[in-house]
């Protein structure tokens, strides 16, 4: 019987081993996150360590804005409430027109049975802060699971659309703003109807793709969102055309954009409801119903005929 | 241990609950709103880099992960993405740290700053596997300003360790 010597230094696994142990799980976390979107899940438990974190960090800032507030000179207040008032005035004549006109084209739809248009309701939501990775354009809203938020609503402010909620936490969520890179919006011209796909370029403007180098698009059209996603309500304003470049090398012309709405401006945002599923027409399923019928009918042949023979 | 290899005085031995808390504050500072500057040091990696340094037994590739993964969820950012650089800074800072704790304070700064560098370059290559964005030459600003608060950070945290031990009168010494 000898004793083993007892371990004086123990130092644990050798540190290459150590680095490699951690260095292959945050690849494979990165693998994972960046191809399969299958770690919500982790993401979520550990905003529950980072959310308090986050709180006591801008509780100060907080405190200092509201200070700054408090001692802004009272004639600033008057001076916004005047133009508030203003501007409601400016917009009554509008919105008055706009409800009358809302309720004649409910009845128009009614007399063609087609069907209503969705109202556009949303709950009004604070931006706490813009996400500090230098490489993406979001940020965090302070409403979240708890508000019955969902990833795929659209966010909108007065003047457009602002972006997309893209992650949910249990008490605030994520919105990927439209100038995010390869974010995109399904659009339409106001002028001509043209429809087409705007990206964000990831440095503050947007990219109209694949347009053709003849097509019919001017500086300063309006691009409005089309609505063909099932994602965005028809009609809400996107981004104003600011330069075309119609090289005929290319085949296509390369159309750059500017939000229209503040999208970098942090305030209040307001986040839509996920819009209603529409159903597809009763033919089109059925014929997608007899397809994957079809599909499984072969596979299930396949699979038999190894076993006949 | 002794602040530098040419000091003649003698720490006391750290604390941990001194490292956690100072870890706590890095991470409380970089969830600061202060994405508007870009050139903000990643106070996280720069206080990682530094207990790796002092006190690679305490700290290392463990808390660097943790905190990486604390940091990527709060960023919004890849997960992984901050995890790999801060446990890859850290695997250089404790492998180096018998080497770099020979130098004067000055020369010590100079020594981190290409381990704040290798911080931002891995994260940008990260980021460039799906489609390069380059951030412009304010996110490389970070690590230098990180490396010239080196000094000033090595007197501040190694301050409770300067603390003179109890004095007792029936010791010899």
């Amino acid at each position: 019987m000898d004793h083993q010597p007892p371990p004086f230094f123990k130092r644990g696994p050798a540190p290459l081993a150590r680095l490699s142990f951690y260095a292959t799980l945050s690849l494979a976390l990165l693998f994972f996150d960046s191809r399969f979107q299958t770690l919500e899940l982790l993401r979520q438990g550990v905003s529950l360590f980072t959310h308090p974190v986050q709180q006591v960090a801008h509780a100060p800032v907080d405190f200092f804005q509201n200070a700054g507030n408090y001692f802004s000179s009272i004639s600033r207040f008057q001076d916004e409430n005047a133009r508030l008032k203003r501007a409601q005035l400016d917009g009554a004549d509008a919105l008055l027109r706009t409800r009358q006109l809302e309720a004649e084209n409910d009845r128009l739809r009614k007399l063609l049975d087609l069907k209503g248009r969705q109202k556009a309701n949303g709950r009004v939501t604070q931006v706490l802060y813009a996400a500090r990775d230098p490489f993406s354009r979001r940020v965090i809203v302070d409403k979240g699971q708890q508000d019955q938020i969902v990833a795929g609503q659209p966010v909108v402010d007065d003047a457009g659309v602002v972006g997309q909620v893209t992650r949910v936490f249990p008490f605030v969520s994520e919105i990927t703003l439209i100038t995010d890179k390869d974010q995109a919006v399904p659009v339409q011209i106001v002028r001509n109807g043209l429809r087409s796909v705007v990206f964000g370029l990831g440095d503050g403007q947007l990219e109209l793709r694949f347009m053709p180098a003849n097509a019919d698009v001017q500086n300063g059209d309006l691009l409005v969102t089309s609505g063909l996603d099932g994602i965005f309500l028809a009609g809400l304003p996107v981004a104003k055309v600011v330069h075309i470049e119609r090289d005929t090398s290319y085949s296509f012309a390369r159309i750059y954009c500017v939000p229209v709405a503040g999208v970098e401006n942090f305030g209040e945002v307001l986040v839509l409801d996920p819009r209603e599923t529409t159903p597809l027409p009763a033919q089109l399923t059925n014929e997608a119903a007899a397809a994957s019928a079809k599909a499984s009918a072969k596979l299930g042949a396949k699979k038999k005929l190894p076993k006949r023979e | 241990m002794q602040p530098t290899f040419s000091s003649s005085r003698i720490l006391q031995p750290v604390r941990p609950w001194f490292i956690l808390f100072s870890l706590l504050v890095a991470l409380v500072l970089n969830f600061l709103p202060t994405s508007a500057w870009p050139w903000m040091p990643d106070w996280v990696a720069l206080i990682i880099v530094f207990w790796s340094i002092r006190e690679p037994r305490h700290v290392g590739m463990g808390s660097g992960f943790i905190l990486g993964l604390a940091m990527d969820v709060a960023d919004a950012s890849l997960m992984g993405q901050h995890a790999l650089a801060y446990v890859l800074a850290s695997y250089i800072a404790s492998s180096l740290s018998r080497r770099i704790l020979w130098f004067p304070l000055g020369q010590q700064a100079v020594h981190t700053l290409p381990l704040l560098l290798m911080v931002q370059l891995v994260q940008l290559g990260v980021r460039a596997m799906p489609g390069f964005v380059f951030p412009g030459l304010s996110y490389f600003i970070g690590p230098f300003i990180g490396a010239l608060l080196w000094v000033p950070l090595t007197f501040v945290l190694l301050l409770p360790q300067f603390q003179p031990v109890d004095r007792d009168a029936n010791r010899p010494i």
